[in-house]
């Protein structure tokens, strides 16, 4: 990536699980370099991987998973070689913080608000008492709470979903982290709250100049939030590239089912489209391309040979045989061509649903 | 549409929970609508706004303190003879959001599947039933041998299906489907409307499909009612609502549901709605149809602003 500032840099990485008396592997060579400051989407669907993925950055597999291979290097060192807890303190909520799907359960029900949010200013910056309660209520301001001095000393039942997830935002903010991991941090909330928090977050990356990787299934929170995307299938990043690259010019098979299926796309009478059969199982072993068996485009070498990356632009790889100069030439499907044309005129007020 | 047959009508509903003591919350206050014979009707709210209580009221899951609901002209909630009793429950079947909790874990696929099916003996003998369980899993796209299996041997995708299995062997003629996609995959969504719709098409089944995000119901819908705090605020034809949405909670949604789309998002302005904007002191708020078929709950001053921004 050449002058590109990199924050995180995953080298060849494979993650394998124990599941009972067989083994499954996870994420399948994963190579990825991280921009600082940008905020990069990692998208896929249930069982891609990206949950896993980005839980190696912080030393958070389930007990019977193991990095069998690779390498993620932040601020010079390699991450794969900490196995202690000990040493991933000084790392993980300091220096990569995470925020997750369901706030209660990242809060401490029977801790007030004020106290998780100050325990980890004490912690961490060595901050006295008073001084981190002070930290504490601007943090809370500046996270959209109401009243925040005087909610300081409420609990998180108190709390609405929306007001929660602000509050585990603050905490993760609070040590000024570099990286901002972002797990499908509004799927639990409503469509009106979740476009809030999108944009709290989004203000508070520029703000504080963290990087934040923003893992979700749902690609009209991408289209918001990401400036890089990445996307995943059976365990490996299949396509990646700035996010207009993806939504108007993508080039994986995958990629293309994932934005043809999608509802706001539908013409009303028809059927939508749908990718047909499911994800491969990562319990065996996956020859050639994992989307193969799922894709109207496979040709031969598909089932054969894993394609490698192929460069669309200097910010842009897809890794599908389609791209190599012996490939048949093939267009994206018709349902997505002209994407922004046909959501804009989806309403007489163009597009984005405003009303106004 | 005056014309059309009316299958559910609801009229002036109210459900109110007890809370322990003598504490009450009014889920649903004064909620009318009907549901044609083969339509989908999208009742779209966030959380707590009442949608999945109306669900649950027409199914009989949730007792009614207020208003009629009528299924084919015949009253089915509060107290009711045996007979209808079971026609309701034969006839009008639910698809719920989490097909895991929804499923008896411990039993296969095909008890799962029979469960209606021995309650009414719907079926003549046991071949009879094999043969039904077996059409009704090739309906949904799943295999003769899924049948000895059990639910959490399957994906998301599959256990839906086998919920959508479940609620159409008992041949009914309404379906409530309480969020049937949400749980899912993108991948899978699109497969589980599709055979949702050909249902619909072959079988001239009736949805009420109840739903937090507009833009998915968009596809599906013929009418689409929109719910806040246990009120409808409105509620038109699909594309009338995407055109001409009035009410500004209606608008504040519209403002909120995410586009795939980056340029679109990225001149997006979200619009917050707490319901300040209404002075509801004197002049009092009514449902009313201010154009056919589209209604909105407003009181005359409002009305009249929204018949201006109609042109009308």
């Amino acid at each position: 990536m050449g002058e590109k500032n990199i924050i995180l840099s995953v080298k060849d990485l494979e993650v394998k699980f124990q599941v009972r008396e067989r083994v499954l592997t996870a994420i399948r060579n994963i190579s990825y370099d991280f921009e600082e400051g940008k905020v990069v989407a990692i998208v896929g669907e249930s069982g891609s991987g990206k949950s896993v993925f980005t839980k190696t950055f912080t030393g958070m597999l389930e007990v019977n998973g193991t990095i069998s291979k690779g390498e993620i290097w932040f601020e010079g060192k390699n991450l794969v070689e900490k196995t202690k807890d000990s040493e991933w303190e000084e790392i993980r909520g300091k220096k990569i913080a995470m925020v997750f799907q369901d706030p209660m359960s990242s809060l401490n029900p029977i801790l007030t608000i004020g106290d998780q949010i100050s325990e980890v200013i004490i912690k961490h910056r060595g901050l006295s008492k008073e001084e981190a309660k002070a930290e504490a209520i601007s943090l809370m301001e500046r996270v959209g709470i109401p009243n925040a001095a005087n909610r300081y000393d409420e609990y998180p039942f108190q709390y609405s979903g929306g007001m929660r997830q602000r509050i585990v935002i603050a905490i993760a903010l609070a040590c000024r982290p570099r990286i901002l991991i972002c797990d499908e941090p509004t799927t639990a909330l409503d469509v009106t709250i979740q476009a809030q928090i999108i944009r709290l977050i989004k203000e508070l990356s520029a703000e504080f100049g963290f990087t934040t990787i923003y893992i979700t299934h749902d690609l009209g929170v991408v289209a918001n939030v990401a400036d890089v995307v990445a996307v995943m299938y059976g365990g490996q990043i299949i396509e990646y590239g700035n996010v207009e690259e993806i939504f108007y010019d993508s080039r994986h098979p995958y990629t293309w089912g994932l934005l043809s299926s999608l509802p706001q796309l539908g013409t009303k009478g028809d059927d939508l489209f749908a990718i047909r059969g499911t994800p491969p199982s990562l319990f065996e072993e996956i020859k050639g391309d994992a989307f193969a068996l799922r894709s109207q485009y496979a040709m031969q070498i598909d089932f054969e040979e894993e394609p490698p990356f192929f460069k669309v632009s200097d910010t842009h790889y897809a890794k599908t045989w389609l791209l190599d100069p012996r490939a048949p030439k093939v267009e994206q499907p018709e349902a997505i061509r002209g994407l922004h044309e046909r959501l804009m005129a989806s309403t007489s007020k163009g597009g984005g649903y405003s009303g106004k | 549409m005056e014309n059309r047959e009316k299958i559910i009508e609801v009229k002036n509903l109210e459900v109110t929970f007890q809370l322990g003591g003598k504490k009450t919350l009014t889920a649903v206050k004064n909620v009318s609508f009907d549901i044609y014979k083969g339509e989908t009707l999208s009742l779209v709210g966030e959380s707590g706004s009442g949608k999945t209580t109306i669900g649950r009221a027409i199914i009989r899951l949730n007792e009614t303190t207020d208003g009629e609901i009528l299924f084919k002209g015949k009253k089915i909630n509060g107290k009711i003879d045996k007979e209808t009793k079971k026609d309701v429950v034969r006839n009008i079947q639910m698809i719920f959001q989490d097909p895991a909790s929804s499923l008896n874990e411990r039993a296969t696929i095909d008890y799962c599947i029979s469960e209606g099916l021995y309650n009414f003996h719907l079926y003549e003998d046991e071949e009879d039933r094999e043969r039904k369980v077996s059409q009704a899993l090739a309906d949904v796209g799943l295999l003769e041998e899924h049948k000895s299996r059990y639910p959490h041997e399957f994906s998301g995708g599959q256990r839906q299906r086998v919920g959508i299995a479940r609620a159409m062997i008992m041949e009914p003629q309404f379906i409530v489907a309480d969020e049937p996609i949400s749980a899912l995959d993108v991948s899978i969504r699109a497969q589980v409307l599709n055979l949702m719709k050909k249902f619909q098409r072959e079988r001239g089944l009736t949805y009420l499909f109840i739903a937090h995000d507009l833009s998915v119901v968009r596809h599906i819908s013929d009418r689409i009612a929109v719910i806040h705090k246990g009120t409808i605020v409105e509620m038109a034809e699909t594309e009338e609502l995407f055109n001409n949405p009035l009410h500004p909670y209606t608008i504040s949604l519209l403002s909120a549901v995410p586009m795939p789309d980056p340029e679109i998002e990225k001149n997006k302005v979200l619009i917050k709605y707490d319901g300040s904007e209404h002075d509801y002191s004197v002049d009092k708020p009514d449902f009313v149809e201010i154009t056919p078929g589209h209604f909105v709950h407003a009181n005359q001053k409002e009305l009249e602003e929204y018949r201006k921004q109609l042109g009308i």
